[in-house]
């Protein structure tokens, strides 16, 4: 096992610094500069030169690139042209809007994927098997920015003086603060410091935040406007991981060992919790972490649908902008991100299936 | 074989014992099967068992239909502006004499957009270009992945480490992203969406025909073609692709649907099709903001991506399902 996670973290590496040149490549080949991007068609060159030269963008690429790695490695993401503030600062502002937007759509299309999938493997041929996987095939097949202004013009306008009203935009209602734990605990943090930048970051975290501080107000304004975005998003994980579910639990009810536990007189029920599921679920988990990307490729156009502030939304408005430092910091983080997740569901499948490791 | 006591000619008596005689040996073998039944006749019986694959078949081939007839079927150029030609005002809402509405409005059964353009006219020649779209993504992420991929798994070593490690970095981004960063590189456009659409779909390509490749490179009749001096590409052009091919058919008809799907996403975002294209994801980006107020402007472009989508989702499974029943997930 040991020997199996050594190489699979080994070859991660090579693709992380893979991604980490192509975005600056990639960034870099994008027609026109930042220059002329951040201070108007019309700047002079002089201006250019030494707003170059304050960017560190007058050095030759090859240093550029050198200077770039360097950081990575250091933890140093450098500033935004933009925004003229540090990427990290920023990461700490958006990041984790995206992380509780994708972890909410996670939690729905698992929670309710998985039952719905056993629940059509367990009718095979039935109306619900066909509503069911019906349901999953219009799923997979709906794009998430017209879900989104779909539910958002349903929650929002026809059902306005409903309970069920929904806020179609935000994170939170005009007026309403989430007072970070650490304000709330009296805690005395040193600002600009690495312990300070981490607990604001966690802090960002709102639903979290608001729970453990027992903010029930807040708590409830930030889950209300979750709703929306995080079913819309949630929509296609949710049918692929049904339709995954269902595929893999049929399989698995017509092997050998089933016969054997129903033969030995066990319950249906027993034998499908007991027996089938341990085994069935195992490619569900695979597939769940492949979610991640299209996650965090959806969150773009979630994010964009609802006014939210977040990482893919910042990511697309810095493509667009040419502002390097943001590109290359938040692609690195969100590459990052998924390939260690990638990494995780490959090791948590190979502790879950034995055979994996001895390939 | 032939021995002088054989006649050239057997005479029907003859036919007919040795055909008796070859019934006999093959025993039950042989009568099992009315007539001999090809792969691919006994696939399309299998497909047409399925309802759900006959269902995708069927909105792709009116999809196919309506894009073919698009100036017969469409009552309105697509990117004629209405104004002073007849009595509508901006996003009126749908008008159809059938449904009750008066007769002496212009009937638009999806209503008019904000530049005055018939929304139905619209959806129906948006149907060519999503069309067009897909096959065309499809087709240039698959030549380009099948052949990086059958050449990593022929010809091994580092070539073979060096393709499906770039190929890992591509998949190591969010499609999405990537997509939105190579289009910013080459522009926004349709054919650029489609360019960049296909170079981060190219690596599913290339993964299951290496897979194939490998599998099959070390069967006996590739073994056979090597021996009989074929060269290194026809072996694996001509004896290897063709055996391939099936899972590769599914993945290009699932394909399509992801295509058309992330092309009416970038083209939401104004990276892809620009305007007065009657692109489906360009229509719904350009009305967004009148959702409130006019939402059957975001609503049908929207459904016409889904149901394109969800018919040629429909057809990729029945696909597999036909082709190979093995074949799950």
């Amino acid at each position: 096992m040991i020997g199996y996670v050594a190489r699979r973290i080994l070859l991660a590496i090579p693709v992380l610094v893979g991604i980490m040149l192509v975005v600056f490549f990639l960034i870099r080949a994008i027609p026109g500069d930042p220059c002329t991007a951040l201070l108007g068609e019309r700047a002079t060159a002089e201006a250019c030169a030494r707003f170059n030269e304050a960017n560190g963008l007058d050095q030759p690429i090859v240093v550029q690139l050198g200077i770039y790695m360097k950081n990575v490695v250091t933890f140093n993401l450098g500033e935004s042209v933009r925004f003229s503030r540090p990427v990290s600062q920023l990461l700490i502002e958006r990041l984790p809007l995206t992380t509780e937007l994708a972890m909410s759509a996670l939690l729905i299309a698992v929670t309710v994927g998985v039952p719905l999938g056993i629940l059509a493997a367990r009718r095979h041929n039935t109306i619900v098997d066909t509503a069911t996987m019906a349901f999953a095939n219009v799923g997979v097949s709906m794009p998430v920015f017209w879900l989104g202004l779909m539910l958002a013009y349903l929650f929002a306008l026809v059902l306005a003086d409903t309970p069920l009203h929904l806020p179609p935009s935000g994170r939170l209602s005009a007026g309403v603060l989430s007072t970070p734990y650490y304000e709330v605990w009296g805690w005395n943090l040193q600002e600009g410091t690495f312990w300070a930048g981490l607990n604001e970051y966690i802090s960002n975290h709102y639903i979290f935040n608001s729970f453990i501080t027992a903010q029930w107000e807040v708590f409830g304004d930030a889950v209300r406007h979750m709703i929306l975005p995080a079913v819309a998003l949630a929509t296609i994980p949710l049918s692929i991981i049904a339709r995954m579910t269902r595929s893999s639990l049929l399989e698995v009810m017509g092997k050998d060992y089933i016969r054997t536990a129903r033969a030995k007189g066990a319950s249906e029920r027993q034998v499908v919790r007991r027996h089938a599921l341990r085994n069935a679920l195992l490619p569900v988990v695979t597939i769940i972490g492949l979610q991640l990307g299209l996650l965090l490729g959806g969150a773009v156009l979630t994010e964009t649908i609802f006014n939210l502030a977040g990482v893919g939304r910042a990511l697309f408005d810095a493509i667009l902008g040419r502002d390097y430092a943001i590109v290359q910091g938040f692609t690195v983080i969100v590459a990052s991100i998924y390939v260690i997740v990638n990494l995780l569901v490959d090791l948590s499948y190979a502790y879950l299936d034995p055979r994996i490791r001895l390939e | 074989m032939s021995t002088e006591n054989t006649p050239r000619r057997p005479s029907l008596a003859a036919k007919a014992a040795l055909v008796e005689q070859l019934e006999t040996q093959a025993g039950d073998v042989g009568r099992l099967y009315e007539r001999p039944t090809s792969q691919w006749r006994l696939a399309a019986r299998r497909f047409r068992e399925r309802r759900s694959g006959m269902i995708g078949l069927g909105i792709v081939a009116t999809l196919l239909l309506v894009a073919l007839f698009a100036p017969v079927i469409a009552p309105y150029e697509p990117t004629e502006i209405l104004i002073g030609k007849e009595d509508v005002t901006r996003r009126s809402p749908p008008c159809v004499h059938v449904l009750g509405c008066s007769e002496d409005q212009p009937q638009h059964i999806l209503g008019v957009d904000g530049n005055v353009r018939d929304v139905f006219s619209r959806i129906v020649y948006g149907s060519r270009v999503s069309l067009r779209l897909g096959f065309f993504t499809v087709t240039l992420a698959l030549v380009v992945g099948t052949t990086l991929g059958a050449i990593a798994g022929y010809r091994g070593g580092w070539l073979d480490n060096g393709i499906m490690r770039i190929m890992d970095v591509v998949l190591g981004f969010p499609a999405l992203l990537l997509a939105i960063a190579i289009v910013a590189v080459l522009g926004p456009g349709l054919t650029n969406a489609l360019i960049a659409i296909a170079i981060v779909t190219l690596p599913q390509y290339a993964r299951v025909v290496r897979s194939q490749v490998l599998a099959l490179k070390e069967s006996d009749y590739v073994a056979a073609s090597k021996a009989l001096g074929s060269s290194g590409a026809r072996v694996l052009f001509r004896r290897i692709i063709p055996n391939a091919l099936t899972p590769l058919v599914v993945l290009a008809t699932l394909g399509i649907a992801t295509a058309i799907l992330e092309a009416a996403g970038l083209s939401f975002l104004g990276l892809g099709a620009q305007p007065p294209t009657p692109e489906w994801g360009a229509m719904l980006a350009e009305e967004r903001n009148q959702v409130f107020t006019s939402p059957h402007l975001v609503f049908f472009p929207g459904l016409a991506i889904m149901i394109t989508v969800l018919g040629f989702n429909l057809m990729g499974d029945g696909l597999r399902d036909a082709l190979d029943p093995t074949l799950n997930a």
